[in-house]
């Protein structure tokens, strides 16, 4: 099929070695940017080679189901690593593996691959730009959860050296390659030739997968009356013949193993009756998996064929919606899946927040939102230019004023004398009455303050332009430690319970006084809490 | 008909679409919805009130039944409508927004695909189908694979017009999974957005959690099929045959070949 397009299509050729090309790009790219880690002196890696040696790792951890993860990957490119730079820890081994496989990934990028930007001549002779995308490693999820990675095809293609060529010819060439190399004695080429050819397996095991996968998801999908038979007796014939030549040079190379007085022959030998062994392994693998198939096939058309007729005439949703929609431009397909999106979800019904509920609402522990909406960003936040309502200079003026240590005052008079300075004071003033209404007394003996101002409602009515509410007594009480100490403030309890300047709090000021300090503590909080969340229920 | 009649009626129906509005309440487990149902079903008078106080509500009643309970469906500006922006994850560039809205998109057809794969089992109301995260997955990429292979033998999108690239390379680029640091599935992988469409799908009473298996496996419920094949899969193909890339089946067969033309 691709063959009669190369031959229909003159710059396909070119188009295909550009993309070769741009398969390597990334492995090029790590040498160039590794002069530029800030954690380590990295120029003494070779990055390429890393690279590499990564994809091989996880190429050979490829199997039908799963692959490496990115612990093993890791783990096994240490010594590889180590070999290297052997002066440096081990930490930075494991950093430099990690750094060469998350850029193999790519991480940080949305589609976690790579792009190239390639110019091909069209059909009408127009030079045109044309973005190639692709991936090296790419991360699946198991049916346990986890996530391990597998090589693509192209990251396949880019380390065996053979780009854009035919599985099965490849693999024969690299067969009968082997067999000469092991007649000759020349086993370090047999190890690479062997290597190569184990890699074509996997590959060709790859191809076969997706295919079957296909079949398990729907009958419909394959030519089960042509097609599929066909291919799974090529495959069949594929790895009988396959299996019938590995056999041999396993023999071949036992033999070789067994007879060789080298040393040095004897394990390079013995390393390549591993990797045929391998190789076997995997086809007897991929076999298990062809004659499953046909059993997968027989159980799905009994669940999907044998039932009624339609009983009325309905949308076919794959065939008619989704293949159609899939195949549209980004532009133009925004509009059927927002029909589709906003007629197929229900209604919502708008939230209208009570009281107790908002309450609920608030105490509830923060969401884990990123279950829900994705990785929450960390906001950069920019200090405020301003925060502080008041300046240092009106603080200390109410302080002034505020500090009352003997005799109370009414608070109009405080407003007045402080309106009579600055109006901003009388504002501070005015709230700083209200927050002593409740007094913190726990937190101010918690925190080791001198005194603490306290307001007293008596009754009496503020008469002022600008603040309303009750004119309030304030004095400035001094904070004993000692348990048994009476705070001065309490002589002048006897206010009303719903005080105008009242701001919900219940009067602790007062009442918490008579209490043993060593009950303010944290009990305070925690009833109000209590009080609150009982509420909401 | 005296006036208190009118509003007691009035109230009932209003009630029935109350009920409707609470998308997990079937039926079956509510004597009082049941009524209702029933009532809808057998006074034509109540059953036009319903349709009269939905529509001032802003709503369209697609379909009554002891199974479903009351569907309803928001018409077009209405305050119950679920907005797509509103569910997509917010991108700054516009580029980008778009093609997160397509994905989510393209999965909750695939949803719909996968929950009633052929055109049967969308007509059949006894039908109940399955759906996991990983078929949701892997429906849409095995879809993406067979238009890849269709695919003329350049037609790699063009680098500076990227809203002209198709809506199945943008899924198939997309990665299914992603490690994270804390071990859990990354939100902008496909797998990720597939979990997130069940969940909310099952939030919206369209779908029962099963079990965990498969990412999350999960059953349709009466409901979906109602809401897909009343108005959600008639809505998309109004779009798609003002665009020209479908065409309407004349006979069942037709519909038929087609399916398995591209299934």
């Amino acid at each position: 099929m691709r063959a009669d397009e190369t031959t229909a299509d003159p710059d396909e050729g070119l188009a295909r070695r550009l993309k070769a090309l741009a398969c390597t790009a990334p492995l090029h790219d790590l040498d160039a940017r590794k002069s530029k880690l800030d954690w380590a002196d990295a120029t003494v890696y070779q990055m390429a080679e890393i690279g590499l040696h990564t994809i091989d790792q996880v190429t050979i951890a490829m199997d039908f189901d799963t692959g490496a993860d990115h612990h093993q990957v890791t783990r096994r490119l240490l010594p590889f690593i180590a070999a290297q730079a052997p002066d440096r820890t081990t930490d930075e081994h494991t950093r430099v593996a990690r750094w060469v496989l998350d850029n193999l990934i790519n991480v940080g990028t949305t589609d976690r691959g790579f792009r190239r930007v390639y110019g091909a001549v069209d059909a009408d002779g127009r030079y045109r730009r044309r973005a190639f995308d692709f991936k090296l490693l790419v991360e699946l999820a198991a049916p346990d959860g986890e996530v391990y990675l597998r090589a693509t095809d192209e990251a396949i293609n880019v380390l065996v050296g053979a780009l854009d060529t035919d599985v099965e010819s490849a693999h024969i060439a690299a067969e009968v390659k082997l067999e000469n190399l092991i007649t000759r004695g020349r086993l370090a080429d047999a190890k690479l030739a062997a290597e190569q050819a184990r890699y074509r397996t996997v590959q060709y095991g790859e191809i076969l997968r997706a295919k079957l996968d296909a079949t398990r998801r729907d009958v419909r999908s394959v030519d089960w009356e042509r097609e599929l038979p066909e291919l799974l007796d090529s495959a069949l014939t594929h790895i009988e013949s396959r299996f019938r030549a590995e056999t041999a040079i396993l023999k071949n190379i036992t033999a070789a193993r067994d007879e060789a007085e080298d040393p040095d022959h004897k394990r390079r030998a013995a390393e390549l009756v591993d990797i045929v062994a391998d190789c076997i392994r995997r086809h007897t693998q991929l076999q298990n998996r062809l004659q499953a198939a046909g059993a997968v096939f027989r159980a799905e058309q009994d669940r999907q064929q044998f039932s009624g007729p339609a009983q009325r005439a309905a949308v076919d949703v794959f065939g008619q919606l989704l293949t159609p929609t899939l195949d549209l431009p980004l532009a133009d397909a925004l509009a059927p899946v927002e029909a589709y999106f906003r007629a197929g979800t229900g209604t919502t019904v708008p939230s209208v927040p009570s009281l107790p509920s908002l309450v609920s609402l608030l105490l509830r522990p923060a969401p884990e939102r990123e279950h829900v909406v994705g990785e929450v960003p960390d906001p950069e936040l920019q200090p405020a230019e301003d925060t502080d309502a008041f300046t240092d200079e009106q603080w200390r003026q109410a302080d002034a004023l505020l500090d009352l240590p003997e005799v109370p005052r009414r608070l109009s008079g405080l407003l007045e004398e402080a309106r009579s300075a600055d109006p901003a004071v009388a504002r501070l003033v005015a709230l700083r009455a209200v927050h002593a209404y409740g007094p913190e007394v726990g937190g101010a003996l918690r925190q080791s303050q001198g005194s603490v101002l306290l307001a007293v409602d008596d009754g009496t009515e503020l008469d002022d332009p600008e603040i309303g509410g009750a004119d309030l007594l304030l004095m400035a009480a001094v904070v004993d430690g000692d348990p048994a100490g009476e705070d001065p403030g309490t002589g002048e309890t006897g206010t009303e319970a719903d005080g105008p300047a009242g701001d919900g709090e219940d009067q602790a000021g007062s009442g918490g006084a008579e209490r043993e300090p060593a009950l303010f503590d944290d009990t305070e909080a925690i009833d109000d809490t209590g009080a609150i969340e009982e509420a909401a229920l | 008909m005296s006036t208190g009649h009118a509003s007691a009626d009035a109230e009932a129906a209003a009630r029935l679409l109350a009920f409707g509005m609470r998308p997990k309440l079937v039926p079956g487990r509510d004597v009082v919805y049941a009524d209702l149902v029933r009532r809808y079903g057998e006074d034509s008078a109540f059953k036009q009130l319903t349709h009269s106080v939905a529509a001032g509500l802003g709503l369209l009643v697609l379909e009554v039944n002891a199974q479903a309970g009351a569907v309803l469906a928001a018409t077009d500006e209405s305050i119950f409508e679920i907005k797509m922006d509103s569910y997509a994850r917010q991108s700054k560039i516009r580029e980008r927004r778009d093609t997160e809205k397509v994905l989510h998109g393209l999965i909750h057809l695939a949803t719909a695909a996968l929950g009633y794969p052929r055109p049967d089992d969308l007509a059949n109301d006894t039908y109940i189908g399955r759906v996991s995260v990983e078929q949701v997955d892997g429906v849409v990429r095995e879809a993406c694979r067979i238009l890849d292979e269709r695919a003329a033998a350049n037609t790699d999108p063009l680098a500076d017009a990227p809203e002209l690239e198709q809506a199945w390379r943008a899924y198939a680029r997309r990665p299914a999974a992603a490690a994270t640091k804390d071990g859990r599935l990354a939100p902008d992988t496909t797998r990720g957005m597939v979990t997130r469409a069940l969940r909310f799908l099952a939030e919206q009473g369209f779908l029962v959690p099963v079990s965990s298996e498969q990412g999350g496996t999960y059953r349709t419920t009466p409901r979906y099929q109602v809401q897909v094949r009343e108005l959600a899969a008639d809505a998309a193909f109004d779009e798609l045959l003002a665009l020209g890339v479908v065409s309407v089946p004349g006979e069942g067969s037709t519909l038929r070949a087609s399916a398995t033309d591209t299934l």
